[in-house]
This record gives C-alpha cells, sequence and structure tokens, in this order.
C-alpha cells in the first residue's frame, strides 16, 4: 500500500509542528508566558473543524442535488470527525484559559458562540441517530448540515468580532494580531494548521470508509 | 506658621512613603501562593496538557472506529 502523498505530508507537518512548537523560539508575555505555544496546537483544532464542516457542508449539498447515498455518509463522516475536532478545542481552551484568564469557563464571546455552534452540532447526531428511513435521514440531515453551517458562519466569525473578548485581539479582531503572532510563529502555525487539517481529513475518509462498507452489507447481501 | 511647616513636611513625607510602599504592596500582591505545578517553568505544563488531551481524544475516537469495525466484521 502507498500513501497519499497528503496523508504523508500531514504527517511530516504534525510532527514538524509538534517539534518545532515546543523547541522554537516564542516572543516572551506576562501572564501567557510558555503557554504562547498552545497557539500551535489549540487553534488548529478550529481551523481544522471549520474545514471539516465546510466539506460537510459542500457533500450535503452535493447530496441534494444527485440523491447519491454516498454523499450523505461523506457529508456525515466530515461532520462527526469535525465534532470531535470541536470538542477537542473546547477542552483544550479551557484547560488553556484556566492557567492564563483564571478560570475554565468567563462566558467570553467566543466561548459562548463556539458552545452554541457545538449543541447546533450535537443536535446534528441526535437528529440522525432518530431517523430509521435511509432516504429520509439523508435528506434531513443535508438540510440541517447547510442550516447548522449557516449558523455557525455568525456565532464564530461574526458576533464575537463585535463585541470585546479576552481572545486576543478583543473588540474587532478575535485573532492574534500583527504584533502578537511575529513571523517565526507564524511559520509554524501555518504549517501545523494544514497538518491538522490533512489529519482531520484522513480520519474522515476512514470513518466514511467504514460506513460505506457498513451500509453495502447492510443493503446488498 | 512654624507650625503649618511641619504639618506641611509631614503631609509631604506621608505622601512619598505611601509613594514608596505602593509598589512593594504590589509586588506582594503580584506573588500569591499559587505556584502549583501548572504554573511552574513558564507554565509549559499547560502546552504538555493541551497536547494529551488532544492525543487522548483522538485514541478515544480511534477505539470507537475499533469497535464499530470490529461489529462490521463480527456481522
Amino acid at each position: 500500500m502507498r500513501l497519499r502523498w497528503w496523508k504523508l505530508l500531514s504527517i511530516v507537518l504534525v510532527f514538524y509542528s509538534l517539534y518545532f512548537g515546543m523547541m522554537g523560539e516564542v516572543p516572551s508575555k506576562d501572564i501567557l508566558n510558555e503557554t504562547i505555544r498552545n497557539l500551535y496546537y489549540h487553534v488548529p483544532m478550529w481551523f481544522c473543524m471549520i474545514l471539516l464542516f465546510s466539506y460537510a457542508f459542500v457533500y450535503a449539498i452535493r447530496y441534494l442535488s444527485s440523491n447519491n447515498i454516498q454523499y450523505d455518509l461523506k457529508s456525515a463522516a466530515f461532520n462527526k470527525v469535525g465534532i470531535v475536532f470541536s470538542v477537542l478545542g473546547m477542552i483544550t481552551g479551557m484547560e488553556w484559559a484556566t492557567y492564563t484568564w483564571g478560570e475554565p469557563w468567563s462566558n467570553d464571546p467566543k466561548q459562548l458562540g463556539t458552545a452554541l455552534c457545538m449543541l447546533i452540532y450535537f443536535a446534528y447526531l441526535v437528529l440522525r441517530n432518530g431517523i430509521k428511513d435511509d432516504e429520509k435521514r439523508a435528506k434531513i440531515s443535508a438540510v440541517y448540515t447547510i442550516f447548522a453551517f449557516s449558523l455557525m458562519i455568525p456565532l464564530i466569525f461574526v458576533l464575537p468580532r463585535m463585541v470585546d473578548s479576552l481572545h486576543p485581539g478583543n473588540g474587532g479582531n478575535p485573532g492574534f494580531n500583527a504584533y502578537d503572532l511575529d513571523n517565526r510563529m507564524r511559520m509554524i502555525f501555518y504549517p501545523a494548521v494544514i497538518g491538522w487539517f490533512l489529519l482531520g481529513k484522513w480520519i474522515s475518509e476512514l470513518k466514511y470508509r467504514i460506513d460505506h462498507i457498513h451500509y453495502k452489507k447492510l443493503y446488498h447481501e | 506658621m512654624n507650625n503649618l511647616k511641619k504639618r506641611s513636611l509631614s503631609l509631604v513625607f506621608t505622601f512619598l512613603s505611601i509613594l514608596l510602599l505602593v509598589p512593594t504592596c504590589w509586588a506582594q500582591n503580584s506573588t500569591p501562593e499559587m505556584a502549583t505545578f501548572f504554573r511552574s517553568n513558564g507554565k509549559i505544563y499547560v502546552v504538555v496538557l493541551v497536547l494529551a488531551t488532544i492525543f487522548a481524544g483522538l485514541f478515544i475516537f480511534l477505539i470507537y472506529l475499533d469497535k464499530k469495525i470490529k461489529n462490521i466484521e463480527n456481522n
């Protein structure tokens, strides 16, 4: 078996971010101290979640226009793995917040927005498990995916930018801004995002392949 | 007159001593007894905790996938 190039790339990039994320130089800041390195591990979780949810969104639309059940299974796999990454992002964020903001949950607008977004996607799991008929389940979950994705955009990208937040660059820009994120960190942060995203895509693909085999076994034997 | 001078001098002295004392109070406030394990060495263990969480989560998901595959194989 030969690994596809992007799977190899994900291994290389994740290890690159692990090694250089821990060994590389970072700006020294009060309160943050060494935890600034969490930028390479906590933030890529969210980037990965957003990209996986976008894949699920695209496959949901493709399912609705083609009625091909494979697209439904793909969309579901991407949504489920996206939820795993959102849970990881939330837990790691709360751990980081405990030692920098003083408490795991401080009702920060971004925390609230992502929590709402997660609840919406948890409801997706409940909805999908609740419908036994395949055709119906595929259609309803595709429509729900489109709604959930359209809600995620304002909850994560728009609302937190309109109010003051504990997240870096509060009021206006909830990301690390040009002064916080220096070029040394960029060289590790962006590869980390790409590496974790490719890993998430890889896991989703495995999940899809398992579900597809399961589906075929159920209906064609 | 002399009395007034003395009083104003003492006022200035008190003010200056307060100014001198305040930073030492800050210093006391900024070192509370919170030097727990996770706050040692520039809080590097928080990063370790975050990484451990990520890998724990991925392993939990792997175990879930493993169970699912086993189910399909057995059927």
